[in-house]
């Protein structure tokens, strides 16, 4: 005996050491919440969160990103191959597969499922990836297992985009709500909550051969209030919380309740000036603002170290540029942070024709600096932020008024009337990949927010980056395509159209009774791997 | 009853006293920002700490006292003298008069006054001051305020019409204007006197509501309200006990106010 515990002891101590992955637990219902009812369970329409929650969730997909590697892995297909320079994507298809109402699954459903996808009737936001190089698609089902997509000119990032791309049922009754993901939706109940049951034909097992998704359900309860599901978390009512607030997560870690920060996000806050030359603005503002000197000056001003520590409770990150440091391929590791400089920012004013008066910023019209930022209301963080700009520009000399006004007052703003100078807005970055910032960076696009619709490019750095934007959208070599980005970001970070603020962590909540969790910075950061996810009782 | 009236109205005085001198009794300005001191604890150079901005908060609810006792009463004042005006047109003259301006009063309070606050808030010029913005936020409750009361002032001045005092008035040959003015006004004080302290409150509280979906009182100016909106989560977030010191200061405020309207509906 007394030999057999000395051994017994250091077996136990060796699987302590081993890697952590819990040996699952079947069954259970996972709890969590979503802001508001999802607009369509189609999953090809999904455009909001709730939506592409439940798509997420619920969709079977040809490939998927890893959220924690950002690599493409496996799914529905075992292999497949980008060739004629992105023009064509070959897929080898798992074999014995079946929707969530029993109808097999084979190449045909791929088919439609892209008919579908890149139909103009459909109006499929997902298929806007697909289309922005004007390709038509051709498929060709070579067996029930193989299938070629053709598209009439390369598409950038192509394998990846498949990330989002529910696989529908061509002969399936049940048309767009049967299945190939872990769990199908059994029960909705409108304003109140969703109902995902585990689908009895998913396809994926674990390593021991046991079949997942491991849970028998999970309810999606509708809760719009953030502050009300940090409460009804730390009551053990749910399991999980993706994003949230920096205020609630101190609060919460204070408290002993599980909550982690899972690092830099690729999302961004920024803030930037109207250029647009039919805003309703004086000529001298719009001056100001067309000025490289004048926006590198605010840049310069603004403290970011100080909005990441206050505004955000040190959750976030100041940032360099377009690309968060999160988002590792793309970033261009050669820029560095804008340094916070109120001496240089008031002498690059000067050589703009800028001058201090009594402390008082004027122009060389004599014209007080003075302009308002607008942004939503009731969002404390940026509200915080602002309030911190507004103390830092006061100190070269500007005055700032803060404008919070509801969500659509701002969107009317900075997309219809364009009355407005100034606005601060987050911007969420699903993709990791470029090609999906065309709508921002091409000077036509209607979200190149701050002089959108150009019928030419206004500056030649504008006219550069619609070169280099064109380039990397039609290449499907990675090292050209990040050569070009690269690039771009140079040239928004020496123009700063948008002057970028912080990069906000990912602050997640996972309750200590899930197991095999391993939140990532990208969406849906805690329930990414659900099928491998278990609750303990 | 008289003793709680008069530390009601002293308490009122060293209030309406402390926002009028805040300049002089604040330790620091209400705008400055002290970022090494972020959500402090009250000390010597802080009497009621600093907010999440490092702002003094004791300067914060000296400033922010002084906006929503001024203009409280403004807006108060406004809706009152409307409602009077309404009110007492539909109960003067009764009948058709009557059903048509209550069905008027009853679609004003069907409309979702916040979300016409936000409208307004919406469509006004971006490069209004902090002073201006709060001025015409509390300028609007008061032109969309005057419905309620005007139903009730409506009430009282048919009751007096029916009154027997009014039948002998009319009789003697009182009307119009000098009626209204020698018999009707006098006996409506006490109504419009409560409906005018009751107003005040429910102003303060709905500038509150504006302030916490972040759409009153623009920053850096604080109000009593946009320093309440801070508990909103006070559930989740468990705020420090210093931290109720502005809800302390407008309970005691509506309370006071409460009492000295007692008062008046004594009076009258």
């Amino acid at each position: 005996m007394k030999r057999i515990l000395p051994v017994w002891a250091a077996c136990l101590v060796a699987a302590s050491l081993l890697p952590q992955t819990h040996p699952a637990q079947s069954g259970g219902e996972l709890r969590l919440c979503i802001f508001s009812e999802p607009v369509t369970f189609h999953p090809l329409l999904a455009d909001e969160i709730s939506s592409e929650t439940v798509r997420y969730l619920t969709a079977g997909v040809l490939l998927r990103v890893d959220r924690v590697t950002q690599k493409p892995e496996p799914g529905l297909a075992s292999s497949w191959k980008v060739l004629d320079g992105g023009k064509r994507i070959h897929f080898s298809l798992r074999s014995g597969l079946r929707f969530s109402d029993g109808t097999p699954f084979s190449a045909s459903d791929v088919a439609y499922t892209v008919q579908q996808l890149m139909d103009p009737a459909l109006h499929s936001p997902t298929g806007d990836a697909f289309r922005s190089s004007s390709a038509q698609v051709l498929t060709r089902v070579v067996s029930p297992t193989e299938i070629d997509l053709m598209f009439s000119a390369p598409v950038a990032g192509l394998a990846d985009l498949f990330d989002t791309v529910a696989i529908l049922s061509a002969q399936s009754p049940q048309k767009e709500m049967a299945v190939l993901g872990p769990f199908y939706v059994a029960e909705h109940k409108a304003g109140a909550y969703i109902l995902l049951k585990r689908n009895p034909y998913y396809w994926k097992k674990d390593q021991a051969g046991r079949q997942l998704p491991y849970l028998d359900s999970v309810r999606l309860d509708i809760q719009a209030n953030d502050e009300i599901q940090a409460l009804r978390y730390s009551r053990g009512e749910i399991h999980m919380i993706n994003k949230v607030a920096p205020g609630v997560y101190d609060k919460l870690a204070g408290d002993g309740v599980a909550v982690q920060d899972a690092g830099v996000t690729t999302d961004t806050e920024q803030i930037w000036f109207n250029q647009s030359p039919t805003a309703p603005i004086p000529d001298y503002k719009r001056a100001w603002f067309a000025s490289a000197n004048f926006r590198r000056a605010v840049s310069e001003a603004i403290n970011r170290a100080d909005v990441a520590r206050i505004a955000f409770h040190q959750h976030a990150s100041p940032a360099i540029g377009v690309v968060s440091p999160a988002n590792r391929f793309w970033f261009n590791s050669k820029l560095k942070p804008h340094p916070y400089d109120p001496a240089s920012a008031l002498h690059r004013l000067q050589e703009a024709g800028f001058r201090m008066d009594n402390g008082v910023l004027r122009d060389n019209g004599g014209h007080e600096v003075e302009f308002s930022i607008i942004g939503k209301a009731g969002d404390e963080a940026r509200q915080q932020t602002a309030a911190l700009i507004q103390q830092d520009l006061k100190k070269i000399g500007m005055k700032v008024n803060i404008v919070p006004l509801d969500m659509h007052a701002v969107i009317e703003r900075i997309t219809g009337t364009f009355n407005y100078e100034a606005c601060i807005l987050g911007l969420t970055n699903a993709t990791l990949d470029p090609n999906t910032q065309m709508n921002i960076w091409l000077s036509s696009a209607e979200m190149h927010q701050w002089n959108p619709q150009q019928k030419s490019p206004a500056t030649s750095w504008e006219a550069e980056i619609d070169h280099l934007m064109r380039a990397l959208a039609s290449s499907a070599d990675d090292h050209k395509r990040k050569q070009y980005w690269d690039r771009v970001q140079e040239i928004a970070w020496e123009q700063e159209p948008f002057i970028y603020l912080v990069n906000k962590h990912a602050l997640v909540a996972i309750a200590p009774t899930v197991k095999n969790a391993q939140p990532s910075a990208l969406f849906p950061q805690t329930f990414w791997n659900v099928e491998q996810l278990s609750l303990t009782h | 009853m008289k003793l709680a009236r008069i530390i009601a109205g002293t308490i009122l005085l060293l209030a309406a006293a402390g926002a009028l001198g805040a300049r002089y009794l604040a330790p620091a300005g209400y705008e400055q920002q002290f970022r090494e001191s972020l959500d402090a604890p009250p000390s010597a150079q802080h009497l009621l700490g600093t907010d999440d901005l490092g702002r003094d908060r004791l300067a914060r609810l000296l400033f922010g006292t002084r906006i929503s006792l001024l203009l409280a009463p403004l807006a108060a004042a406004i809706a009152t003298a409307l409602a009077a005006f309404i009110g007492g047109i539909a109960g003067y003259f009764g009948g058709w008069v009557e059903r048509c301006t209550l069905l008027i009063v009853d679609l004003f309070l069907a409309i979702p006054w916040l979300f016409l606050l936000i409208t307004v808030r919406a469509v006004l010029p971006l490069n209004l001051s902090p002073e201006s913005s709060v001025a015409i936020t509390f300028l609007l409750l008061g032109f969309l305020g005057w419905a309620a009361s005007a139903r009730v002032v409506c009430a009282g001045t048919r009751d007096l019409m029916q009154s027997e005092f009014a039948w002998l008035a009319r009789a003697a040959g009182f009307s119009g204007f000098k009626f209204l003015r020698v018999h009707l006004l006098p006996n409506l004080r006490g109504t419009l006197l409560a409906q005018f302290w009751i107003s005040v409150p429910v102003f303060i509280i709905a500038e509150a509501n504006l302030g916490a979906m972040g759409l009153g009182v623009s920053e850096p100016l604080p109000s009593l309200g946009s320093l309440v909106g801070e508990l909103q989560n006070a559930v989740v977030l468990h705020p420090h006990p210093w931290q109720f010191v502005p809800l302390i200061v407008l309970v005691v405020v509506i309370s006071c106010f409460q009492t000295l309207m007692n008062k008046f509906e004594v009076r009258a």
